[in-house]
């Protein structure tokens, strides 16, 4: 059925497609819609962010693109299959890094390959290591992760998540925790890395300058029930510099929007 | 490290010079508190005859077995109480009733079962050691932070390589020290059997410490003490600390300053 529509179509599916996909959690009053009728398309090589406030549901979105966890309706497609649990095609990246403490950097980049068939043990390390090497941290291969700065750790993180060799990209406020040196670092690396090596991000924070700094496109997303509301495509040149005015600018007609956006919201909040 | 050796050295000197001071006062009776010299001569003359090297062997193989038993038990037992519900709020519920009863009081039970053998020895060992390490297992496993499951998840793992590769080395700071503290109940047990049974298939440590209470011995009984607490201190150096400073170094953990 999916391949006679796949003869039918015009044009190359999307990579990624939500449609109507809803998801609530129970609660003491009550369930609660933490997404509802979200419809989301992202292109081959596509950058999105998307931008919300806390508790809108972002999370929750990416947590069901990666297939850890279920949606109550609707549908969600990756290359045009139905996505019904986690795959190495789509890496997630969270808010810590969630390194494993028992394992090296190098370790920790080879966990994902362990599990790929047909890769003897210095071909895993070989590519640990070029991955590494990647995130700029091939000197700290045999670091133990306690002994790695923030920004480490969530490089290491990135080095992990690459080295499954993935198309698509979830990452869930990866950078959050960080100081914004750090971060904007790690913005330039991440643009180098996704336009190098061709991937598709999903990005989800709460940083609307960020949003505007690494995406094509951002989405406005807004809590009680999660939507997904308003895209605006970034045009800015690449590489960019997230302290640039046409950048500020960008932004500040997000944020404007964002507010719009989120003000019947608190009114329904009222009592 | 030499400065660490020489403060010990003098530590135990000190201690010893204070016993043999208060042996010389003359303040109890020769028959309670022999001077350090008349212990270490009976020290030193069991050591020599092949008593005490005999009784430690005796008393290592019971622990080393009955400890090893109570591992192959107690660890899966425990994965068992965090993996399915009902086990834990039945299963659960025996261990905790097990862990809680002192290791002596499985003595006479033991005895009654299987007589004056060495199975009863092994079986007091055996139901010392198997709740705590059961326990420390479920617990240990319990703290694993979610998101190492998540993380492992998303990069292809799955049931039974999940468990072997995420969940129970990150369950290790806690499964150790929960393996330490059944190895002390293991000591404790044991010691206690064989102070209550006397058996005819090997005088352990416990038996000489027995005798040498019916013959009022105090050299030996204070001399086996000595032992019995070497025993206990080099296991804890040679087996547990390496592994304890190998996972420090891991997590980071370990250092108080």
């Amino acid at each position: 059925m999916s391949s006679l529509q796949g003869e039918l179509q015009p044009s190359a599916p999307e990579k990624l497609v939500l449609r109507g996909v809803g998801k609530g959690f129970p609660t003491q009053e009550g369930t609660v819609r933490a997404l509802d009728r979200i419809d989301l398309q992202v292109a081959e090589g596509e950058f999105v962010v998307i931008v919300g406030p806390s508790g809108c549901g972002k999370s929750t979105l990416l947590s069901l693109v990666a297939g850890l966890d279920r949606a109550d309706e609707g549908e969600i497609l990756a290359d045009g299959v139905p996505v019904t649990g986690p795959g190495r095609d789509r890496m997630i990246m969270f808010q810590e890094a969630a390194l494993f403490p028992w394992r090296d950097a190098l370790g920790n980049v080879e966990f994902g390959l362990e599990l790929k068939p047909g890769l003897d043990r210095r071909a895993r390390a070989e590519v640990a290591a070029f991955f590494l090497r990647l995130v700029g941290l091939e000197r700290f291969r045999h670091s133990w992760v306690h002994e790695l700065s923030g920004g480490m750790k969530q490089r290491v993180a990135l080095a992990r998540s690459l080295a499954a060799n993935p198309r698509v990209l979830l990452m869930d406020e990866p950078f959050a925790a960080l100081d914004a040196m750090t971060r904007e670092q790690l913005y330039g690396d991440l643009e180098r890395i996704w336009s190098e090596r061709r991937k598709t991000i999903l990005f989800v924070t709460h940083n609307v300058r960020e949003a505007v700094c690494l995406a094509d496109r951002v989405l406005l997303m807004t809590p009680h029930p999660g939507r997904v509301q308003e895209g605006f495509p970034i045009d800015l040149p690449r590489p960019r510099d997230i302290n640039s005015p046409e950048l500020a600018a960008r932004a500040g007609a997000i944020t404007r929007a964002l507010r719009t956006a989120l003000e019947p919201a608190t009114r329904d909040g009222m009592p | 490290m030499r400065r660490r050796v020489l403060a010990r050295l003098v530590f135990v000197s000190a201690l010893v010079a204070l016993w043999q001071a208060a042996w010389t006062a003359g303040l109890w009776s020769e028959v309670l508190l022999p001077p350090p010299g008349r212990v270490a001569l009976w020290l030193g003359r069991s050591l020599a005859d092949g008593t005490l090297a005999g009784a430690t062997l005796v008393t290592l193989r019971r622990l080393v077995l009955g400890y090893a038993a109570g591992l192959a038990l107690g660890l899966p037992l425990g994965m068992l109480t965090t993996r399915f519900r009902p086990f834990h709020e039945t299963v659960g519920l025996l261990l905790l009733g097990v862990q809680s009863l002192p290791s002596v009081c499985w003595v006479p039970l033991a005895m009654l079962w299987f007589g004056q053998t060495e199975t009863a020895m092994l079986f007091v060992v055996l139901m010392g050691t198997v709740g705590s390490i059961a326990l420390a297992m479920d617990q240990g496993i319990r703290s694993v932070p979610p998101i190492y499951v998540r993380a492992a998840r998303t990069m292809g793992s799955k049931g039974l390589h999940t468990w072997l590769r995420v969940i129970v080395p990150a369950s290790l700071p806690l499964v150790l020290s929960g393996m330490k503290q059944g190895w002390a109940f293991a000591w404790r047990s044991l010691m206690a059997a064989e102070i209550f049974v006397t058996i005819l298939t090997g005088l352990g440590l416990g038996h000489l410490l027995h005798y040498g209470r019916e013959l009022h011995a105090m050299d030996q009984v204070i001399g086996v003490i000595l032992v019995i607490v070497l025993v206990g201190v080099s296991f804890d150096r040679l087996i547990f600390a390496p592994a304890e400073r190998a996972l420090h170094r891991r997590w980071g953990t370990g250092r108080i300053e």
